[in-house]
C-alpha cells in the first residue's frame, strides 16, 4: 500500500490559501535565462580533466556540475544560466577548457 | 493608575513604557533628550524590557527602529527638528514597507536662522511624507495620544507610522498633573504587536524594499492613501475605545464654542489651550468667537471641518510654520483645500506667529480674533506677531 | 510564502543579471554558502541590490531588506536587536555593501555598530568604485585608477579600509579575495562564530570598470596579491596575522597593466606605486 506523504508536494503550507500584501516586496525566486548573453561557451577535454574541481569553484554563475561517478563521469554545464564569461577555462591547472563561439564558426 | 508630575516628554517615555517597546533606538538632541535618558533609565532599572541601541545618529535611529520592528518587536525612537531632518530618506522607508513605527516628535523650527525652541516646521517639512500626523495640546493628551497612537498606526486597516507632535519647551518641558494608567489598563486596550505585512523571519523569507517597477509604483502609492482614508475611520474608532477604557476624551477635530460663532480660530499644538482661554476672555466682552483645534493633521479631517464650520462666517488659521514662498502657512493652505467647494475663500484669513521659540500670548490671539472680526476684509497672509522694523532688526556700524 | 519558480545549487539562483566575469556574484555564493539559510541580508543600492530583486522576484532564498546606500550597518544592528530580545540568537545578520556604500557614505553607521558591538557581520565587497551607478571613484578607489570622476587617475590615496576597522577593537577582521574562495570561506566561518561584530573586506576585480577580458577576473584577484597590492591577513582579538604570505612577490607592474582603468604608467609612477605597496606590506609585518 502506498504511503501518504507526509509533505504536502506543492512548496507551500496551504496551497489555496493567499493574502495581499502591501509595499514592496519580492515573494517569487526566480532567475534569469542569462545563458542567452553567451557569445562563447565552454567545452571540455575530458581526457585531460584531472576533476580538480577549481572550474565549480571559481564559477561565478555556480552552473558547473562535476560527476565522479563511471557513469556519466566528466564536468558538465548548465547552458541556460553559464554566461561564456572563460573564468573556467582561465582557472583550470590542465588547460583543458577551450571557449569556443557559441554560433559556430 | 497613578497621578505623576510629568513634563511632556517625561508623559512620551511613560506611554512609550506602557505600551513596551522593546527596542529603543533615539539620538539626543534638545527638546527631545530627556525621552532618550528617561528611556535609557527604564531599560537599566528593568521597568522596560528592551534592547538600548545608542545610536550615532537619527538617520541611524530610524534604520535601527524599522530593521527591528520588521522582526516583530515595537521599536521605539523619537527626534526633533535637524534631526528630523536627518532621518528624511529613512522615514519614507517606514512608510512605503508600512512598518507602523510611532515616533514622538518633540516641535523645533529647522535651522537656519539656527534655534533650538518651538516651531512646527519640522514636522511640517514631513507632511507629504505617509506618517500619520497628530498635534497634541497638553501633557495629558501626549501620554493618551502615544498609545493610541500604536493601536492606530497597527490596525490592520493601517499599517502606516505614526508622528506624535508636542511642541518644543512648551509642552516637552512644562510639567503638569499627569494620570499614568496601569499596565493591565493598557494591556487591555493595546494589543500586543504583530507583523501582518512585511516582516524578516528565515522561516519565512521574502525580500524587503526591492527595487518597484513604474509599472507598480503608483499603486503601492495608492495603498498608502488608501490607508489615510480608512485612518479617518479608525482614529475615531480607538478614540472611542479609550474613552471606555480610560474615561477621556479625545477628537480628531475638537470644536470649541463653535455653534454660533462669527469667527473661529483654527490652531494645532499646545496655542490650543490659549486660543480657548482667549475665546473665553473675548466672550465675556460679549464676541461671539470660537476655534478650533486640529489633533489629526495626517489624515486630514476635510468632512469633520466642513461639518463644523459649515455656519461660521470668518475663519482664520494659525499656522506655527511658514511655508516659505507659498501663498499662507501649510494648515491654512490644507484648510483652504478642504473648504473650497463649501466657502468663500475670502472669508479664510491666514494668520503666522509662534516661529522660533516665539511664545503665543492671550494678545496675540485677541489680535487675531479683531483682524477676523473687522469689517475690513484681510488680503495676504498676516504675520500675525512680527515686529515692524522686521527688515532692519541687524543694523550694523560700517 | 516564498514561491520557488527555479531550482537552485544554494540559496542563491542561478540565471543574475550581474555583468559577465562579475567577482562579486562569486563571493555572494561562497558567503551565503557559509553562512546558510538561518541568515537576514541586509543590501545597499549597488552592484549587489542585483541580488534585492526587481518588484515582485528574487534570487536570494533568504529574508533580506533593501536599505538605504549610508545605512546597512545600521539596520543589520536595528535588526540583530529585533531577534535578540526574541531570544533568536543564532539568527546571522549579514550586512552585504559594496566599497562605496561601506568606505564612503556607510562609514558611520558602521563605526557606530562597530563601536557599540553590535552583533552583526558585516561583509564588503571591494570593487573599488561606485561600479553599478557607472563607474565613479569612491574612497576606496586606488591612486592612478581610470574613473568617470577621476579622468586623469585618483591622485588622493585610497582609505585603508581595513585600519579603520581594526581601530575599532572588535573580535574578527580579515581580508579575503574571490580569487582564493578556500580562504574566502574559512574567514566566513570565522567571521559567523566570532561572537561578536565582525568585518571582511573581500577584494572583487570588475571587468567592465577596470578595462579587462571576462575571463580573467579570478587571475587577477591572485595577481593582486601575489604582487601584495591586495594583502590577505585576519585579525583576531586584535592581533594580526598574515593568511597567504608573500614573500617574493611579484613586481606590481604585471597586476596594474593588465587593466585598462590604469592606462600607461610611467616608469617613475609605477616605482611610487611599488614602494607604496612595499611600504604597507612591511608595516603590516611589523604588526604581527
Amino acid at each position: 500500500m502506498q504511503k501518504q506523504p507526509s509533505e504536502p508536494m506543492t512548496n507551500c503550507k496551504h496551497p489555496n490559501k493567499t493574502k495581499v500584501l502591501f509595499g514592496p516586496v519580492a515573494t517569487i525566486f526566480s532567475s534569469t535565462k542569462t545563458g542567452t548573453w553567451r557569445i562563447v561557451k565552454p567545452v571540455v577535454d575530458q581526457e585531460k580533466c584531472s576533476f580538480c574541481g577549481n572550474c565549480q569553484k571559481y564559477c561565478p554563475t555556480d552552473v558547473v556540475t562535476i560527476q565522479k561517478e563511471t557513469e556519466n563521469r566528466g564536468v558538465s554545464f548548465d547552458f541556460d544560466y553559464c554566461k561564456g564569461c572563460g573564468i573556467c577555462a582561465n582557472v583550470c591547472p590542465k588547460e583543458c577548457i577551450a571557449m569556443i563561439p557559441e554560433r559556430g564558426e | 493608575m497613578m497621578r505623576k508630575m510629568l513634563d511632556g516628554n517625561g508623559a512620551v517615555a511613560e506611554a512609550m513604557r506602557l505600551a513596551k517597546i522593546q527596542v529603543v533606538s533615539a539620538y539626543p538632541i534638545t527638546p527631545q533628550s530627556p525621552i532618550s535618558e528617561r528611556l535609557a533609565d527604564f531599560v537599566a532599572d528593568g521597568s522596560l524590557n528592551a534592547k538600548y541601541i545608542r545610536v550615532e545618529s537619527e538617520h541611524t535611529a530610524m534604520a535601527c527602529a524599522i530593521g527591528a520592528q520588521l522582526t516583530g518587536v515595537r521599536a521605539g525612537t523619537a527626534t526633533s527638528s535637524v534631526g528630523l531632518a536627518l532621518m528624511h530618506e529613512v522615514i519614507g522607508v517606514a512608510a512605503g514597507c508600512r512598518v507602523p513605527i510611532v515616533m514622538p516628535i518633540v516641535n523645533r523650527a529647522l535651522v537656519s536662522p539656527w534655534s533650538l525652541w518651538c516651531d512646527h516646521q519640522d514636522a511640517m517639512a514631513v507632511r507629504d511624507s505617509g506618517w500619520l500626523q497628530f498635534y497634541v495640546e497638553n501633557a495629558q493628551e501626549v501620554l493618551d495620544m502615544t498609545l493610541m497612537a500604536y493601536h492606530i498606526a497597527e490596525d490592520q486597516r493601517v499599517q502606516l507610522p505614526a508622528m506624535v507632535c508636542l511642541d518644543g519647551f512648551f509642552l516637552s518641558h512644562m510639567t503638569d498633573v499627569v494620570i499614568v494608567p496601569d499596565q493591565e489598563t493598557v494591556d487591555c486596550f493595546l494589543p500586543p504587536f504583530k507583523t501582518h505585512n512585511l516582516y524578516l523571519d528565515p522561516n519565512d523569507p521574502m525580500f524587503i524594499n526591492d527595487l518597484t517597477p513604474p509599472d507598480d509604483f503608483t499603486e503601492m502609492r495608492f495603498q498608502q492613501q488608501d490607508a489615510f482614508d480608512k485612518a479617518l475611520k479608525v482614529i475615531p474608532e480607538i478614540m472611542d475605545k479609550f474613552t471606555v477604557m480610560f474615561g477621556r476624551e479625545h477628537f480628531m477635530v475638537e470644536p470649541y464654542c463653535c455653534e454660533d460663532a462669527e469667527a473661529v480660530l483654527i490652531t494645532m499644538g499646545s496655542m490650543s489651550g490659549t486660543a480657548k482661554h482667549t475665546v473665553d476672555q473675548l466672550r465675556k466682552e460679549g464676541k461671539k468667537v470660537g476655534m478650533i483645534k486640529i489633533l489629526s493633521f495626517r489624515p486630514f479631517p476635510v468632512d469633520l471641518l466642513r461639518q463644523y464650520l459649515a455656519k461660521v462666517p470668518r475663519i482664520g488659521v494659525l499656522d506655527r510654520s511658514a511655508s516659505l514662498g507659498a501663498e499662507s502657512g501649510p494648515l491654512s493652505i490644507e484648510v483652504r483645500a478642504a473648504l473650497i467647494r463649501e466657502k468663500d475663500q475670502q472669508d479664510i484669513f491666514s494668520f503666522i506667529g509662534g516661529l522660533g521659540g516665539r511664545d503665543v500670548p492671550p494678545e496675540t490671539m485677541e489680535k487675531a480674533f479683531n483682524l477676523l472680526l473687522a469689517d475690513k476684509p484681510l488680503r495676504n497672509t498676516v504675520w500675525v506677531d512680527v515686529k515692524e522694523n522686521a527688515l532692519n532688526i541687524r543694523e550694523v556700524i560700517v | 510564502m516564498l514561491q520557488m519558480n527555479t531550482t537552485a545549487k544554494g540559496l542563491v539562483a542561478h540565471g543574475i543579471s550581474t555583468c559577465i566575469g562579475c567577482g562579486l556574484e562569486l563571493a555572494a555564493r561562497v558567503i551565503l554558502d557559509v553562512l546558510g539559510k538561518n541568515t537576514v541580508i541586509v543590501i545597499p543600492p549597488g552592484c549587489a541590490a542585483l541580488f534585492s530583486g526587481y518588484g515582485k522576484e528574487t534570487v536570494t532564498a533568504i529574508p533580506g531588506i533593501q536599505s538605504n546606500l549610508g545605512n546597512v550597518a545600521a539596520y543589520a544592528a536595528g535588526i540583530r536587536a529585533g531577534f535578540e530580545v526574541q531570544g533568536r540568537h543564532d539568527i546571522n545578520v549579514l550586512g552585504f555593501a559594496g566599497d562605496g556604500a561601506t568606505v564612503d557614505i556607510g562609514i558611520q553607521a558602521l563605526s557606530g555598530a562597530l563601536e557599540r558591538g553590535d552583533k552583526i557581520i558585516y561583509i564588503c565587497y571591494d570593487n573599488e568604485a561606485y561600479m553599478n551607478t557607472g563607474i565613479q571613484g569612491s574612497g576606496s578607489t586606488p591612486p592612478h585608477a581610470w574613473t568617470t570622476t577621476t579622468p586623469a587617475g585618483k591622485t588622493a590615496r585610497r582609505k585603508n579600509m581595513v585600519e579603520i576597522v581594526k581601530a575599532h577593537s572588535i573580535p574578527y577582521v580579515a581580508t579575503a579575495s574571490v580569487g582564493y574562495v578556500d580562504d574566502l570561506r574559512k574567514k566566513v566561518e570565522n567571521a559567523k562564530v566570532s561572537g561578536g561584530p565582525a568585518y571582511i573586506h573581500v577584494h572583487s576585480p570588475c571587468p567592465p570598470g577596470w578595462g579587462f577580458e571576462t575571463d580573467k577576473t579570478i587571475q587577477l584577484a591572485r595577481l593582486a596579491v601575489q604582487t601584495r597590492s591586495w594583502i590577505l591577513c585576519e585579525i583576531v582579538d586584535g592581533v594580526t596575522k598574515l593568511t597567504h604570505p608573500v614573500p617574493k612577490p611579484k613586481g606590481v607592474e604585471e597586476y596594474l597593466q593588465t587593466q585598462k582603468r590604469f592606462g600607461e604608467l610611467s616608469p617613475e609612477e609605477l616605482t611610487a606605486i611599488q614602494e607604496e605597496v612595499d611600504k604597507e606590506y612591511n608595516k603590516l609585518l611589523k604588526h604581527l
